[in-house]
């Protein structure tokens, strides 16, 4: 039966459709997905948040201590925010690859970034602070998906904003701080969404004006 | 070769079916990637030496059942699909597109017989043990998929028994 024309001609429109899929380049977000997990695997899965720092085996000098900060985890600050500090950490001194999708897809990005994590996502515009979106990516949480946002301003400074869905204990939270290593973090949990804004380049002061800014944009 | 270089090399594979299966490029890589991870956190599950691809793609028949199941809303993205292939001069594409429509008509448990079997080229057997259903009844997914893509194909009525045409 699977010998017949009727399957052979469907099979071969198959083909004709779907074949040029194979010579397509694979996208980062694929293929990173595979790598950072492979380099980890299987103890670092058990790590958690460790997994997201798939660079600190490569960047030699980096400057915050995965192992330390592992050990010496504070109990009051919840993961999700060492989490973004290490995300920020990784990703922000990068050059070539800061994002895997750029600020001149913002619509695409956020639709795409929304859809994964379950909840409406908006990228705050930080124009006023002379902070623009370079873009954003995916990267693994606690659970599941968390958004990441990157912003830089005209002197090339960074901060980066880390959004998980599913914040623990559902109540609004005053701002905090926390730092690790080099990396200072607000953070702030409102309704569903946990949000820590992390910036190794600029004072704490400049850093809680980014971060005031971004609450009151996505608390109108 | 390593566990990941072996699911590397298999991801355009995934990519394939996923885009016969989801429809747009967005959906379909987001399937890959869900499928992916799923993977990693499951691999102890895989038994070396078994068939590497035809694990990848149960586990990727999972994660598009749990996603059909919680039938989460599709987003409206704008990114453009990709070119097709020319068409070649034996088959009309408009033809080629009629068929690719109608198979997205199809319910999606008989869609996946119909893509495992005429584009990934599984035997009934392996088809059965991916989507873990029995041999009778990918038989019988795929009898019923071929009749509603002759119906849709033709314009007739499921059981006209017209042979599909779909070569000039």
């Amino acid at each position: 039966m699977q010998d017949d024309a009727e399957m052979k001609e469907i099979s071969k429109a198959l083909h004709q459709l779907y074949d040029p899929v194979l010579e397509e380049s694979v996208p980062e977000r694929l293929r990173t997905r595979v790598a950072r997990r492979g380099l980890w695997r299987p103890a670092a899965i058990a790590a958690g948040w460790v997994a997201v720092g798939l660079a600190a085996g490569v960047v030699a000098g980096w400057q915050l201590h995965v192992a330390r900060t592992v050990v010496s985890a504070q109990a009051e600050v919840p993961g999700f925010v060492k989490r973004a500090a290490v995300a920020h950490a990784v990703y922000s001194p990068e050059v070539r690859h800061p994002v895997e999708v750029g600020a001149d897809q913002e619509q695409h990005l956020v639709a795409w970034l929304s859809k994964r994590l379950g909840a409406p996502l908006r990228a705050p515009k930080l124009e006023e602070l002379g902070y623009s979106l370079v873009g954003g990516r995916l990267l693994p949480g606690e659970s599941g998906p968390v958004a990441h946002f990157m912003y830089q301003s005209k002197q090339g400074t960074r901060v980066t904003l880390y959004v998980r869905t599913d914040a623990v204990g559902n109540r609004e939270t005053a701002f905090r701080y926390a730092t690790e290593g080099n990396v200072k973090v607000f953070y702030w949990i409102d309704r569903k969404l946990g949000y820590a804004l992390s910036s190794a380049d600029i004072g704490t002061d400049d850093l809680l004006k980014v971060a005031n800014a971004v609450y009151q944009q996505l608390n109108p | 070769m390593n566990d990941a270089d072996s699911i590397v090399e298999l991801i355009p594979r995934l990519r394939r079916y996923a885009r016969a299966l989801a429809g747009d490029r967005i959906a379909a890589d987001d399937l890959v990637q869900d499928t992916l991870e799923r993977a990693w956190s499951k691999f102890h599950l895989y038994r070396r030496g078994t068939d590497l691809r035809a694990w990848l793609f149960t586990v990727m028949h999972n994660v598009y059942v749990n996603q059909l199941r919680a039938s989460r809303p599709v987003a409206t993205l704008d990114e453009e699909m990709p070119e097709l292939s020319q068409p070649s001069r034996e088959t009309d594409m408009l033809v080629l597109r009629d068929l690719d429509a109608a198979i997205r008509r199809l319910p999606p448990d008989q869609r996946e017989v119909l893509l495992l079997v005429a584009l990934e080229e599984m035997s009934y057997e392996e088809a059965a043990g991916t989507l873990g259903i029995p041999i009778g009844t990918v038989m019988s997914r795929l009898a019923r998929a071929r009749e509603k893509l002759r119906a849709m194909l033709s314009g007739l009525p499921p059981g006209g028994g017209k042979q599909l045409k779909i070569v000039k």
